[in-house]
């Protein structure tokens, strides 16, 4: 027994031993799960921040907790973070902001990589927010991707899409897919595959059906991104990405936004709170600046020639 | 730890501490392992949302949910007593299948419930701000939750369940129909966890798809921690450890997002609990030899001198 209240004196201690350094500002940034685009959004954040006089250990307190893909952690997360009151709370994807904002109602949230803010009611609308809750949407602009794939490949009338179901963003992506391709006279397959182990599977499944592959900004995909580009290569199925890291690892080419610029969107919103600004009248922002991405290597193995006005177009170039 | 971390570890454990009592009743009382409940967790949670969403009076869109996990149980049960499936085998194909359904009941993957009204909106509507009003109502309900349990447990349908789980051939012998008693354990238990995930989402401000991944785990390290800090000796006692034990995990999270002094980073959170429930399953062995050792048994002293 004198052991037992032993122990709880020592973690009763541990609990109240937590003082607080003295800093000027403090941000508390808060992610779903650890993942590289997730990571260079905060990285994004962080820059913007150092750059404009606000470094970590100096004058800004900078507090970091990943919810590893739990939502009772990310709940324990927000509440704790709120309990910090730090001047402003960055959330990173969906399930992590809705945790905050459902948490507080007055400390100014800035929400990150979150493709529909309104459906996921953090937001009543982008224009004017009005309330604690402002942020960067990462909405794919996905007609511009499919006006892309058929300039590259002007043959394609079957559009494999690769998604995991169970992530909301991709289930918008796909929707807006969807919305975008009847006009263009493109049919739309899915490749649904709610595991990471599971793509290699659901892109051989779409083999023989469509002409080509689209993988939008799932974490799921991406994440098994290589499985997709070996199905592409193998089967000479062109495989078409939305973000610019995936053109790294074998698509043929990405009009797409990199999530550190995201993060330094995100980051110059922080700071404009930090100087004064309400969160309510900063609008919601999409992304601003999209890049060209292309790999000619992968495109010649998928059995694609790139046209060379796309390659001279393009912002990179991978080898 | 500020206080509104700490009332939101309470409010997490309070909500969790309906999981764990329904793991004890499927894990303890039937001794059957039941993983059911990383699907019935959403599932509550997916029922209510939706309904809360079209409109549907939050405490009866809750009790819908109730039913719902109830039913997910009947099915594992009904693997289990009528096509003979083995226990744990037929919880996970429950579990697989219930991924699926919760998917098709939200319509998309997750479902946002801030602004909506809410089994909380009532407490808040009296101007209690809510990191209050939660985690008081919710104390409530788990007080509520265990007495009764405690009640049903001591009943002769309780003792019926618990001599299934205990001997099943025995209580057949007895002229006990241990299949109801394993159909209305495993009802029982998942509609608890299925009023758990609702109510959790309806704290949370939305339902996910995802939202039921390691609550099996979450609810094991419960009632295994639980009783390793107060001794089931008694239904009171046992059903009192599986609440204590979620508060404990709960603490020993905070604890792990509060020490990063001591250099415990959230990411460590996956090694504490299987420490946390290592300890748990080795301390009653070694509780007695400790306690003598601390009172000075004369044995011990005599091997140091």
């Amino acid at each position: 027994m004198k052991a037992i209240r032993l122990a709880l004196a020592a973690m009763a201690a541990l609990c109240v031993a937590n003082a607080a350094t003295a800093a000027e500002k403090s941000v508390a940034i808060t992610q779903i799960v650890e993942h590289p685009a997730l990571d260079a959004c905060r990285k994004g954040v962080k820059d913007v921040l150092a750059e404009n006089g606000f470094v970590e250990g100096q004058n800004l307190e900078w507090s970091f907790e990943s919810a590893q893909g739990n939502m009772a952690i990310a709940a324990q997360i927000a509440k704790k973070f709120v309990g910090d009151e730090p001047d402003v709370i960055v959330a990173i994807a969906t399930p992590s902001a809705q945790a905050v904002a459902a948490s507080t109602d007055t400390i100014p949230v800035v929400f990150s990589a979150v493709t529909d803010p309104v459906a996921a009611k953090l937001v009543p609308n982008w224009e004017h927010p009005g309330g604690n809750v402002t942020g960067t949407s990462d909405m794919a602009p996905v007609d511009k991707h499919l006006q892309m794939i058929l300039r590259i490949s002007p043959n394609v009338k079957k559009l494999g899409v690769m998604y995991n179901p169970g992530e909301v963003n991709s289930v918008s992506s796909l929707e807006a897919v969807k919305k975008a391709a009847g006009p263009l006279g493109i049919e739309v397959f899915e490749g649904p595959a709610p595991k990471s182990s599971e793509v290699l599977a659901a892109a051989r499944g779409l083999v023989g059906k469509v002409d080509a592959f689209y993988v939008p900004t799932d974490n799921t995909v991406v994440s098994a991104f290589e499985a997709v580009v070996k199905v592409g290569i193998d089967s000479q199925i062109p495989v078409y990405a939305a973000d610019t890291d995936s053109v790294n690892r074998g698509a043929i080419a990405a009009l797409g936004f990199n999530y550190y610029q995201v993060g330094r969107q995100t980051g110059e919103m922080v700071l404009s709170i930090l100087n004064g600004e309400k969160p309510g009248d900063i609008p919601v922002s999409g992304v601003k600046t999209l890049d060209l991405w292309v790999n000619p290597a992968s495109a010649e193995k998928m059995g694609v020639t790139l046209p060379e006005g796309i390659v001279k177009e393009a912002a990179k170039v991978v080898e | 730890m500020s206080l509104i971390a700490f009332l939101g570890t309470a409010e997490t454990g309070l909500i969790f501490g309906l999981v764990a009592l329904g793991v004890y009743i499927s894990f303890r009382v039937l001794e059957f392992p039941d993983l059911t409940v990383d699907g019935s967790f959403p599932l509550g949670a997916a029922v209510s949302a939706v309904l809360i969403v079209n409109g549907v009076n939050p405490f009866l869109a809750t009790l819908l949910a109730c039913f719902a996990g109830a039913g997910a149980g009947l099915i594992t049960a009904w693997l289990n007593v009528r096509l003979n499936i083995l226990n744990l085998l037929a919880s996970i194909l429950t579990m697989i299948a219930l991924y699926s359904i919760n998917l098709r009941i939200m319509g998309r993957p997750n479902i946002a419930l801030l602004g909506e009204t809410t089994v909380f909106s009532p407490l808040e509507a009296l101007g209690i701000p809510s990191y209050w009003a939660v985690p008081a109502a919710l104390l409530v309900l788990i007080v509520i939750a265990k007495f009764a349990m405690d009640w049903f447990l001591n009943s002769q349908i309780g003792l019926a369940m618990r001599a299934t789980g205990t001997n099943a051939r025995m209580a057949r012998a007895q002229g006990i129909n241990t299949s109801f008693y394993i159909l209305l354990g495993m009802a029982v238990s998942n509609a608890l966890v299925a009023l758990a995930g609702s109510l959790f989402a309806q704290s949370q401000g939305a339902a996910d798809v995802t939202m039921g991944v390691g609550v099996i785990v979450v609810g094991l390290a419960a009632v295994i921690g639980g009783e390793a800090v107060i001794l089931p000796r008694t239904v009171f006692l046992a059903t009192l450890a599986c609440v204590a034990g979620s508060l404990l995990y709960r603490v020993a999270v905070a604890l792990a997002l509060n020490a990063d002094f001591i250099g415990l980073k959230a990411q460590d959170l996956n090694l504490l609990t299987a420490l946390l429930v290592a300890v748990a399953m080795v301390l009653p062995s070694v509780r007695a030899p400790v306690k003598r050792a601390l009172k000075g048994d004369k044995r011990i002293l005599g091997k140091l001198k």
